[in-house]
């Protein structure tokens, strides 16, 4: 099969590469790119670990085609923070213990970060709700809560 | 040697605070790497072809077609993993159950194995292998399975544990029976009897990350093997027995692992992995898709158990009895058992009797699952426990305050019991604010009591101390859920130096002693007992370095707080040395310095907790939803209180989703129908509230920190506490789990008629 | 001498004693006597018995003493997650 050639940009960098028509960008991340933040936790778009942002669309990149990142954006867990300096959402998910495990912590991550671009301000059960579709097995979900809680508290006042 | 594990009562400067984690940075960033994270060089695509059919023959496999396929590199049958099991019929089982031998005994169960140039090369050749079966009749339930007229899955079973040898092959592998006391006397002596029979459904750990590994076996017998399991050293053992390698010569090394709750103790996928890089010369990629990771890995027992209890007017118990059957999938395993001896634990009961039967079914082989065989047991238990109080008019609480065992008692499973907390975990339920909060109509609540044994094992630990003055610990024992954080602080503690300083790693099979896995609720235990051993044994290196740089004799110098002192007035004038002094002077003074442990880590204190929970119950629908849960558990010593309250809240979490949603849904044709996550459905966020956790703390005495195990005993009460709180609430007795809106509906139209 | 309890199914296999007394320092020696008492009970020890000795589980300490008083029971060995 010949592959497909594709231009998007990932984290903020111009990326190109070669990818099968029937090849998840999922797969192109993780097996062409060397991005292994983003998890297969169950390839058919149920467990949330493969989350990604792509053009401010938080989507499963298990259930998205690679030749489909053509000229857009794609944001992964390797985006978020600078340097050395972590995210807010990174700093309190390890404050409070937000994971035990940590397979699920990319995915979980970029929802939580997807949820505050879009509101800053949610209550819990909005929190819930804005989480749903990242499964976590480990920690019965309190500290993740807690630590986004805390997090869009410190993104408020910066 | 001569290690003290007594519990000593001292003060704690680290242990006990909440610092972040050593692997969290790698964690958050995407950093960490777990088992589908690792590549090789040259490496290929491993994929297992499996029995579409619930019993069958295996007449024959042609596999030419698949082998002459273009980028295919080998293809596997039974026929390449040759039984060397030397008569371990426990071993043999794990062989055949990677890869089936004569009959597939399972939807799901390998047949053959391909490794190719790529995936989608790999499935193409999965479609040439040619497998003809001969279908079996098959059974999957537990009861019908026992039914003289069930298909017999192993005509050599004949059920073990019965006064007489049977003389026909049977499902029934095993009976086990505990007890003590004259259950029909103390039945005689009560004046309320509650007598209920109960089923529990199948349902899997549900760790996020499927199986994965790396195999690379080369041609000299030296082989590695990457992969997410709880026990790279008993992996180990078991591949190197399977395929002939010499345990030295192979090493695995652990991955971060993406959850396990002792689904990742057993090998499924790395034998196959290991034999397909040994025929095809090159290493192999095998990860399993989570739609295998259902059919094929071990989820728990699906159960049917029948309580009775006795009690006298005055709220005594006098008798109490049951009989437990637990499906092992298609091996003989003890399932049943630990049922059996956990189902009473929590109680001072003078006449007792627990039967259980290990009850073999056309589904995958039963693999532990935190706290195994509790739960189930425990649902019976407690919610016969519950109808009792109510018919005797007693609180529930109060009831089992009033039974509760405590130091003296002897355990239904046997021995007499040391220092617990099963009493202290209900008082502090009855004394916390849940349990007098108000509740609306159609709201219930409910309480329940679970035990958990705990143990510890074989486990080894290496400190070293870098000329820096900062400590790097090698454990062998798999990190779960934060236990590098819990081990690195005890390390700090032991030492007299700051956590900062400490820095602990997870050690390949190769660079440590054997360890036992991480099962059991072990990890923090066991390592932590031989982390602060090889720490001890560092100080007596340090205080002998020490002594050299004085110049005094080492009897003469302790160590107090993370630094040597010299002991006498004669010494006024030495200022003390601490560790990084000592550290920066090593290569004057003898060399590195380390501690080095081995030891068995036995004395594990058995472990109670107590759940509350509020649950409202749509009357229409049947549908539920948990408003409120508190776990109140006994910790020991809660080492690093933060992931503590994580296991609490995470065990709850998973008891809840058994409890109301999941299950394992079996077809006429004896396959998994809800083979996914969308449809076997685990909690997600909106389904649950936060999670409240008191963490008591009775001290082991055999640790010299006074820490229990903490990881399993969560899971154990979540079952009865919500089907008490769901009775409570629908006003009637739910006896089959999980109580999903059809059973909820169901129960109340036919108390309503 | 010591008083070891049997659980059921191991008491089947000591010819239906569920206390059997035995003349043991430690639970190396406790198996080993057991194995020449009741030669049946071999295959048991080697797939894993645990030792309770005063409602302390031992699992693989056989150097483990026993102290004359104490309460000892045999248990299967457990499996955990």
């Amino acid at each position: 099969m010949a592959g497909v050639a594709v231009s998007t940009t990932i984290n903020g960098d111009s990326v190109e590469y070669l990818c099968q028509p029937d090849e998840t960008l999922l797969d192109v991340l993780r097996d062409r790119l060397g991005l292994t933040g983003a998890k297969e936790g169950c390839g058919t778009g149920d467990c949330g670990a493969c989350s990604i942002i792509l053009d401010d669309r938080l989507v499963c990149s298990c259930l998205v085609l690679g030749a489909e990142a053509e000229g857009r954006r794609v944001e992964t867990v390797e985006g978020m923070a600078h340097g050395e300096k972590l995210h807010p959402l990174q700093q309190k998910f390890l404050e409070h213990a937000a994971l035990q495990c940590g397979i699920c912590t990319p995915g979980f991550l970029i929802a939580a970060k997807d949820l505050l671009a879009k509101n800053p301000d949610p209550t819990e059960e909005e929190i819930r709700f804005g989480l749903a579709g990242n499964l976590c097995r480990c920690t019965g979900y309190d500290k993740i809560v807690r630590a986004v809680q805390d997090a869009a508290n410190v993104m408020k006042g910066a | 040697m001569n290690f003290d594990p007594r519990f000593s009562g001292r003060k704690f400067a680290s242990v006990g605070t909440r610092p972040i984690r050593p692997d969290g940075v790698d964690k958050v960033t995407g950093r960490a790497r777990y088992g589908a994270d690792f590549n090789m060089a040259g490496q290929l695509v491993g994929r297992v072809l499996r029995s579409p059919h619930a019993h069958a023959i295996i007449r024959k496999i042609d596999t030419s077609k698949a082998e002459k396929l273009n980028g295919v590199k080998a293809v596997i049958t039974a026929a390449d993993l040759p039984d060397l099991t030397d008569g371990d019929a426990g071993m043999y089982d794990i062989l055949d159950n990677c890869m089936a031998r004569t009959k597939a005994l399972y939807d799901g169960h390998a047949v053959a194995a391909v490794a190719a140039v790529d995936a989608r090369t790999a499935r193409q050749a999965l479609k040439l292998i040619e497998v003809d079966y001969e279908v079996l009749p098959h059974v999957t339930d537990v009861d019908e399975a026992m039914k003289h007229t069930a298909p017999v899955l192993n005509d050599a079973v004949f059920t073990e544990g019965l006064e007489q040898k049977p003389v026909k092959p049977s499902n029934v592998a095993k009976r086990t029976q505990y007890g003590h006391g004259d259950v029909h006397q103390g039945f005689a002596q009560a004046d309320f009897l509650v007598e209920r029979s109960f089923k529990t459904e199948q349902t899997h750990q549900g760790y996020i990350e499927p199986h994965a590994c790396v195999a690379s076996v080369s041609s000299d017998g030296t082989a590695d093997l990457w992969v997410c399991t709880q026990g790279h050293f008993v992996y180990r053992q078991h591949c190197a027995q399977l395929l002939g390698l010499e345990a030295s010569k192979l090493r695995v090394t652990s991955s971060e692992i993406g959850g396990g709750f002792g689904g990742k103790t057993h090998v499924w996928a790395e034998p196959v992995a290991l034999a397909l890089s040994r025929k095809a010369g090159r290493p192999v990629k095998l990860v399993m898709t989570r739609d295998e990771v259902f059919r094929a890995s071990g989820p728990t027992s699906a159960t049917s158990i029948d309580v009775k209890i006795g009690a006298r007017k005055d709220g005594t118990i006098t008798a109490a009895e049951a009989t437990l059957r637990y499906t092992s999938g298609p091996y003989a395993g003890m399932w049943a058992e630990l049922g059996a001896m956990t189902a009473f634990a929590c109680y001072k009961l003078d006449n007792v009797k627990t039967v259980g039967f290990e009850v073999l079914v056309n589904r995958p082989k039963t693999a532990a699952y935190r706290a195994p065989s509790a739960p189930m047991a425990a649902f019976a238990v407690e919610s016969a426990v519950d109808e009792l109080a109510k018919e005797i008019g007693i609180d529930p609480v109060d009831f089992r305050i009033r039974n509760a065992a405590q130091e003296g008692t002897r355990a239904s499973y046997g021995p007499v019991y040391g220092p617990i907390g099963i009493g202290p975990t209900l008082e502090a339920a009855k004394h916390h604010p849940h349990m007098k909060a108000p509740l609306q109509v159609n709201q219930g609540r409910g309480m329940a009591c679970g035990f958990w044994f705990n143990f510890g094992g074989q486990t080894c630990t290496d400190l070293n101390i870098g000329m820096d003055g900062t400590v790097s610990l090698a454990v062998g024992t798999v990190d779960v859920g934060g236990s590098r954080a819990s081990l690195s602080l005890v390390a700090a503690e032991e030492l007299g130096i700051d956590y900062s300083h400490v820095k602990a790693i997870v050690a390949d099979t190769s660079s440590l002693g054997y360890n036992d896995m991480t099962d059991g609720s072990r990890g923090t235990f066991s390592s932590s007992m031989a982390t602060i051993s090889a720490a001890r044994n560092a100080i007596k290196i340090l205080r002998d370095r020490a002594a050299q740089m004085w110049d005094i004799p080492v009897d003469d110098v302790v160590w107090e707080n993370g630094q040597a002192l010299a002991r006498g007035e004669k010494y006024g004038n030495l200022s003390p040395l601490s560790l990084k002094e000592i550290a920066a002077q090593s290569g004057k003074t003898g060399g590195p310095i380390a501690g080095h442990s081995e030891l068995v880590a036995d004395g594990a204190g058995v472990s109670f907790a107590t759940h509350i929970c509020d649950i409202e119950v749509d009357p229409e629908t049947g549908a539920t939803r948990v408003l409120r849960y508190t776990v109140i558990q006994d910790a020991g010593k809660a080492v690093h209180p933060t992931y503590v309250e994580g296991q609490y809240q995470g065990g709850a979490a998973q008891g809840i989703g058994w409890a109301l949603n999941e299950e394992y849904i079996y077809g006429k044709d004896g396959r998994l129908q809800n083979a996914g996550f969308l449809d076997y459905r685990i909690p997600v966020c909106s389904d649950l509230p936060m999670i409240d956790t008191q963490i008591l703390e009775i001290p082991n005495p055999n640790h010299p920190y006074g820490v229990r195990g903490v990881g399993e005993t969560s899971i154990v009460p979540p079952l009865a506490a919500i089907a008490n709180a769901v009775s409570n609430a629908a006003g009637v007795r739910m006896t089959h789990i999980p109580m999903s809106p059809p059973r909820i509906l169901a129960a109340i139209d036919a108390e309503r008629g | 001498m010591v008083e070891v309890t049997l659980w059921g199914s191991l008491a089947a296999i000591a010819g239906g004693n569920s206390k059997v007394e035995v003349e043991a320092k430690d639970i190396r020696e406790l198996f080993r006597k057991l194995a020449e008492q009741y030669p049946g009970l071999e295959p048991w020890i080697d797939r894993g018995i645990a030792v309770s000795i005063d409602g302390t589980i031992y699992r693989d300490t056989w150097s483990k003493e026993l102290p004359q008083d104490a309460e000892i029971f045999l248990l299967p060995r457990l499996a955990g997650g």
